[in-house]
């Protein structure tokens, strides 16, 4: 007896639409487990992470707020996903977009600078973000290097340059020592939209992005070229298609709108820039790409409830000290079972009884 | 002469890590498995190693669950990448996502705890002799296991019938299924040393490079291993080179920021960061007539029936 896996004939509909559910279920089954290991109710946990956020006014705009970035990152790894380009440095462009914004915030601090100063932060963010992405992009493409590597050392690089300035020309005088900026001035700042809530305007700008993204893949050329560029590479070349140049776009769109988050984070729900602006927003909305199945609305769905688990995860953890990390166990558990439950939709498990052919597989 | 002496065993001693998770990680993508999963991997290793020589007291059981845990958690990319044919790229990605998670998870409880770190060899007389004495024989036992290890990879690859069947694999998986070779079965192996090797590199750092566990304590160092075997053009000779290499630049920029150098230390601890990207850069760009790697590396294979 043998569990084999067996090509489809065809893609399976019916998987594909069920398939994130069948995966949310089995990591809620899975953190349901983890949850009795380590002593905590499972009920009362699950209450406390999935419903209770979702019970109550400021906990719902918190779950937008967090939502933000991860949909408007994971709408340009999608494109770079799709194209099969692995940007996965999505974290170093959204902290090189809050650095490069908040160099404008931080110059024009205290003077009488008018209402054109969150518009150039926000314009400022998008292209350091693009040009920090253009760097491995570039690289792949002139010199062949690997863009999973040379994206992934660039956050680290982003990092370190955030906290240089944090802690060296940029320090708030009056910041008690600590490694932070002076509070932006109320130009410099994302306005909210509700009175005496956190909920901002980038959650607005977010929607648009969904919405330019879902026209992008859907109705253009440009779109269709991406798509064919990262499903059939030889049928794109015989076609016409400019891989190279593909990979450079979707890598700048992807570094302009994680660059984008980035400033509107800092401008937006934290108020100044400071290293830990990201609990790891670039990583997570690798997550929110795959399981929102690099489809702009299913992004929009996914990144919601990835934000619930953030929300959840904090409730958690001074309700029911739950460690913070659990959260990322899920999200890493979660992505997991994404991907397994994928690949259901171009296979199928079949047991087959031990023939001759297989028994001889040693050598 | 001493300063001398204690850069090049600090160079050694920052390098170990780097050379075990990248030996480890050449033997799978030798056998044409991609797994991008080693920083998680490591950093499990080093949760589960620090974890196992606190509550037993022994370096040697500390490195053995840092082993048994990166093996437990290749078998996960494993079950993914080869039993379910998923993208090889995302598994790995989802592994160390995983990863980071667990470590904190598991590693909670032990932060702010010490250990007795890894004993150095202490050789009477031999290990006294000035500047050669303690470089040679005085370093802990993974740095020559680390050595150990990638000389006999280097054997069972280039010496072995069972080198060539995993090179093989790697090389072309259709032709060495269609020769009888079980190629997810020795894919699996592969992987599994690999990560048994990242687990132990993740344990070097908590038993002898840092007496304490901190989580996120690998700080890329999985990727940089990654990094390493596209600079080995994954050969083991090569790895050893460009292991001791970064080693040595990371050690390279603390000493600078001890000598007070008026540079920000944030800008010289973002050097090795920096260097993997030029040397991958400059390696990639040095490699005419096609690229050395294993041409299945990262292909998803399904065998027919």
């Amino acid at each position: 007896m043998q569990l084999v896996l067996e090509k489809r004939a065809e893609r399976s509909r019916t998987v594909a639409l069920i398939s994130p559910l069948i995966a949310i279920g089995l990591t809620i089954v899975t953190m349901t487990i983890l949850f009795a290991v380590m002593g905590k109710n499972p009920i009362l946990a699950l209450y406390v992470y999935f419903i209770a956020p979702l019970a109550d006014g400021y906990s719902l705009q918190e779950i937008a707020v967090k939502a933000t970035p991860l949909v408007m990152i994971a709408i340009g790894l999608s494109l770079c996903y799709l194209a099969n380009a692995w940007n996965i440095g999505a974290e170093g462009q959204f902290l090189m977009g809050a650095v490069a914004g908040s160099w404008i915030a931080v110059k024009t601090q205290g003077t009488e600078a008018g209402h054109w100063v969150l518009p150039a932060m926000l314009l400022f963010g998008a292209i350091a973000g693009a040009l920090y992405a253009l760097i491995p992009a570039i690289c792949k493409v002139r010199f062949g290097a690997s863009e999973i590597l040379t994206s992934l050392m660039l956050v680290y690089v982003a990092d370190l340059l955030l906290d240089y300035l944090v802690r060296g020309p940029w320090r708030d005088p009056q910041g008690f020592n600590f490694p932070t900026t002076a509070e932006f001035d109320p130009v410099a700042t994302v306005p909210t939209l509700i009175e005496g809530g956190r909920l901002h305007l980038g959650s607005i700008l977010a929607l648009i992005v969904v919405a330019a993204g879902a026209v992008l893949l859907g109705k253009t050329i440009k779109g269709f070229e991406i798509r064919v560029v990262g499903a059939a590479p030889r049928a794109a070349r015989f076609g016409g298609f400019n891989a190279n140049q593909l990979i450079l776009l979707t890598f700048a769109i992807s570094g302009a709108l994680s660059g984008l988050a980035g400033i509107i984070e800092v401008a937006g729900p934290v108020g100044h820039l400071q290293p830990g602006i990201s609990p790891g927003y670039g990583f997570t909305a690798i997550i929110v790409a795959f399981l929102g199945r690099l489809n702009p609305v299913g992004i929009l769905i996914a990144g919601l409830f990835l934000a619930l688990t953030f929300i959840g995860g904090e409730q958690a953890q001074i309700a029911m000290k739950i460690p913070l990390d659990v959260t990322k166990v899920f999200q890493g558990v979660l992505l997991f079972y994404v991907l397994a439950c994928d690949s259901l939709i171009l296979y199928r498990f079949r047991i087959i009884s031990s023939s001759p052919q297989v028994a001889r597989g040693t050598h | 002469m001493e300063l001398i002496e204690a850069i090049i065993l600090s160079v050694l001693a920052a390098s170990t890590p780097l050379l075990l998770a990248a030996t480890g990680e050449l033997v799978t993508e030798r056998s044409g498995v991609l797994n991008l999963g080693v920083e998680g991997m490591m950093i499990v290793g080093a949760a589960c190693g620090f974890g196992g020589a606190w509550l037993t007291g022994s370096i040697i059981v500390g490195a053995l669950c840092g082993m048994i845990a990166g093996t437990l958690m290749s078998l996960l990319f494993a079950g993914m990448a080869l039993g379910l044919a998923v993208n090889q790229v995302a598994t790995g990605l989802a592994l160390t996502i995983f990863g980071i998670g667990l470590s904190g998870l598991i590693g909670a409880g032990f932060v702010g705890e010490r250990i007795t770190p890894a004993p150095h060899l202490y050789i009477p007389f031999i290990t006294n002799i000035p500047l050669i004495g303690r470089i040679l024989f005085g370093e802990d036992g993974f740095v020559y296991l680390s050595l150990a290890l990638i000389a006999a990879v280097w054997w069972f690859l280039y010496r072995t019938r069972a080198g060539l069947i995993v090179r093989a694999c790697g090389d072309n998986h259709v032709s060495a299924h269609a020769l009888g070779y079980p190629v997810l079965r020795i894919r699996m192996y592969a992987v599994m040393f690999g990560g048994a090797c990242a687990g132990l590199a993740g344990a070097y750092l908590p038993l002898a490079y840092t007496p304490f566990f901190i989580p996120g304590m690998t700080a890329g160092r999985g990727w940089i291993a990654l990094a390493l075997t596209v600079f080995a053009s994954w050969r083991p000779g090569r790895l050893v080179i460009g292991a001791y290499l970064f080693g040595a630049v990371t050690i390279l920029q603390l000493h600078a920021q001890g000598a007070g150098i008026g540079i920000p230390s944030q800008f010289m601890s973002s050097l090795p960061y920096l260097a993997t990207v030029i040397v991958l850069v400059l390696l990639s760009r040095a490699r005419t007539g096609g690229s050395t790697a294993p041409a299945a590396l990262g292909t998803v294979f399904v065998p027919d029936r």
